[in-house]
């Protein structure tokens, strides 16, 4: 009997068999839940040629869309660095009452709907509203224009930079600093030389998930921007518009676009957790 | 009694104090202010009035019926998910990692009609469905299918980091003591894991009951049957009823409120109960 040799089965890991399955399970879930409608996107924006595709998007209000997507994105995207890096440095760098409290209000966009979330800046800011009237009086609309559209923007993004940074600033505490300050630097000059250079891959890493969801919101914005075709119509509100009017290519055209932005974004973030895994937070690390 | 704001030698209290407040009360503390006032202005008889219509309950009931399924297949499959990936090496492993994030970084527009498009009656799966006698798209089929799209990638990647962080001995000591790998598995390794996967569990769960953009496309939004709750937030506005949309909003947000505060609740009691992971 001492021929039969029974294969060596490792004891702290599953049988091939098993491991197979579970890898077929993942790929083939993957495949499609996320895979197929990723294809989805290209395959019906090229239905009719890639030429009819470019022409959809090249039109004016196609163009007008693409314009006010990045100009939101463009505003939203520094004040929410600026935000997260102040909210960041206010709590990792001082020790006061109501830390936890002022961290859960932080994160609180984050478990209110976005069609919520527009309601409310509506009602805040709204013609009917207190300020929104007086605002609106003045010849400074919020609500049904660009300004609504970023306070939109800026509250389902509120959290994403100083999410990231809270933990790593934690991390690296405060002796470099401390440090940096006995030697006689300024305080700017502390933030720029000590602190910057510590936490500017995981700001960039915010920023990208910032970027992300700024550029796709439609939730929030579709209830704030009153979807005015070519004025307050950013890409997803056009997309919506389009596909509820059978422009199936055209509808499509513009989604493969925000999906090759998405991509892109994507794309970024993995080189970042490749490249300077070290430098993000904890729970990123992998 | 312990002072407000502890003296430290850091510069930039004034301005970081200063941005974040601000910031923090002109974008999310004055709205949500605004929404809650506006429903003390209408009455709590008469929230309580534009809520309690059975076209309100269907959709508040719907959402978060749907949203809770949604998030319990995203539990187990996002679980498997991580496991496969730290823990099997095969081609295409960073591949696969990297497209766990794609329904965070893709448009809520977007992955609406792409589903829409694929699950149809005459699109791709939505055909072969129909072969066997199953309509997807317009049903809650669909609503489903697009809340697991968009909490996807919660529960994975808060698993991954515990499952590397995973001392192998204890795995290897089980196995000594006589346990089959399953045994290990259930017994061992599914315990560390359950804070982290609960924790994604419900920022999944929170993410589904407030979601419109992908659900709206797909779900038909047939009153009583597929209409989700945020769906008639908007149909509210549209109508200029902002006492009426308000109601409902408030509704939603006690909602979501009360849900994360009982999964803080569970979460606190299984890390009692399992120890400190």
């Amino acid at each position: 009997m001492s021929d039969t040799t029974l294969p060596f089965r490792n004891p702290t890991s599953e049988t091939v068999l098993a491991r197979r399955s579970l890898i077929a399970l993942a790929v083939l879930g993957m495949a499609l839940l996320v895979g197929a409608p990723l294809l989805m996107v290209f395959a019906e924006a090229l239905a009719k040629g890639l030429g009819a595709a470019l022409e959809s998007l090249g039109n004016r209000d196609a163009r007008a869309a693409i314009q006010l997507t990045l100009i939101i994105t463009a505003i939203a995207l520094p004040l929410n660095a600026m935000f997260g890096i102040a909210a960041a440095w206010f709590i990792t760098k001082f020790d006061f009452r109501g830390k936890a409290f002022l961290i859960t209000l932080i994160d609180l966009p984050f478990s209110v709907s976005p069609v919520v979330a527009g309601l409310c800046i509506v009602l805040m800011f709204g013609a009917n509203s207190l300020i929104g009237g007086w605002l609106v009086a003045h010849g400074l609309p919020i609500v049904f224009a660009l300004p609504g559209i970023v306070l939109a923007t800026l509250f389902v993004t509120f959290p994403f930079v100083a999410r990231e940074l809270i933990p790593v600033m934690i991390e690296q505490g405060r002796a470099e600093e401390e440090a940096a300050l006995t030697l006689g630097a300024s305080g700017w000059r502390v933030f720029r030389t000590v602190t910057l250079p510590n936490i500017r891959w995981a700001l960039l890493y915010g920023v990208l998930l910032c970027n992300a969801r700024a550029m796709g919101e439609f939730g929030a914005v579709a209830v704030v921007s009153g979807k005015i075709r070519g004025q307050t119509a950013t890409m997803p509100i056009t997309i919506e518009m389009l596909y509820n009017e059978y422009l199936s290519v055209a509808a499509f055209s513009m989604a493969a676009l925000l999906t090759a932005l998405a991509l892109l974004t994507l794309l970024l973030k993995t080189l970042l957790e490749l490249r300077h895994a070290d430098a993000l937070a904890a729970t990123r690390r992998h | 009694m312990r002072p407000l704001i502890h003296r430290s030698p850091m510069p930039g209290l004034g301005l970081s104090m200063g941005i974040t407040l601000t910031m923090l009360t002109i974008v999310v503390l004055l709205p949500i202010g605004a929404l809650l006032v506006k429903g003390a202005t209408f009455g709590p008889g008469n929230v309580w009035e534009v809520v309690n219509r059975e076209r309100v309950w269907a959709a508040l009931f719907l959402s978060f019926r749907l949203s809770l399924l949604a998030a319990l297949f995203n539990l187990v499959f996002g679980v498997l998910l991580a496991w496969v990936l730290v823990r099997y090496p095969f081609p295409g492993r960073r591949l696969l990692d990297a497209a766990v994030d794609l329904p965070f970084a893709l448009p809520t527009a977007v992955a609406g009609i792409a589903l829409t498009a694929l699950y149809a009656p005459n699109g791709l799966f939505g055909g072969l469905a129909k072969e066997v006698g199953l309509k997807i798209a317009y049903t809650q089929w669909g609503i489903f299918l697009a809340l697991v799209f968009v909490g996807l990638p919660f529960v994975t990647r808060t698993v991954q980091p515990v499952i590397e962080e995973i001392d192998r001995e204890v795995e290897e000591a089980s196995a000594t003591l006589g346990a089959t790998r399953f045994t290990t598995l259930r017994r061992i390794i599914l315990p560390m894991l359950a804070p982290a996967a609960l924790t994604g569990f419900a920022l999944s769960l929170a993410r589904a009951v407030g979601e419109y953009g992908s659900v709206i496309f797909i779900a038909g939004n047939i009153p009583l049957v597929t209409e989700i709750a945020p769906l008639l937030i908007v149909i509210q506005l549209e109508e200029f009823n902002y006492d009426a949309a308000a109601a409902i909003g408030i509704a939603m947000l006690t909602l979501s409120f009360a849900m994360l505060l009982a999964i803080n609740l569970i979460q606190i009691w299984s890390r009692r109960r399992i120890g400190h992971v």
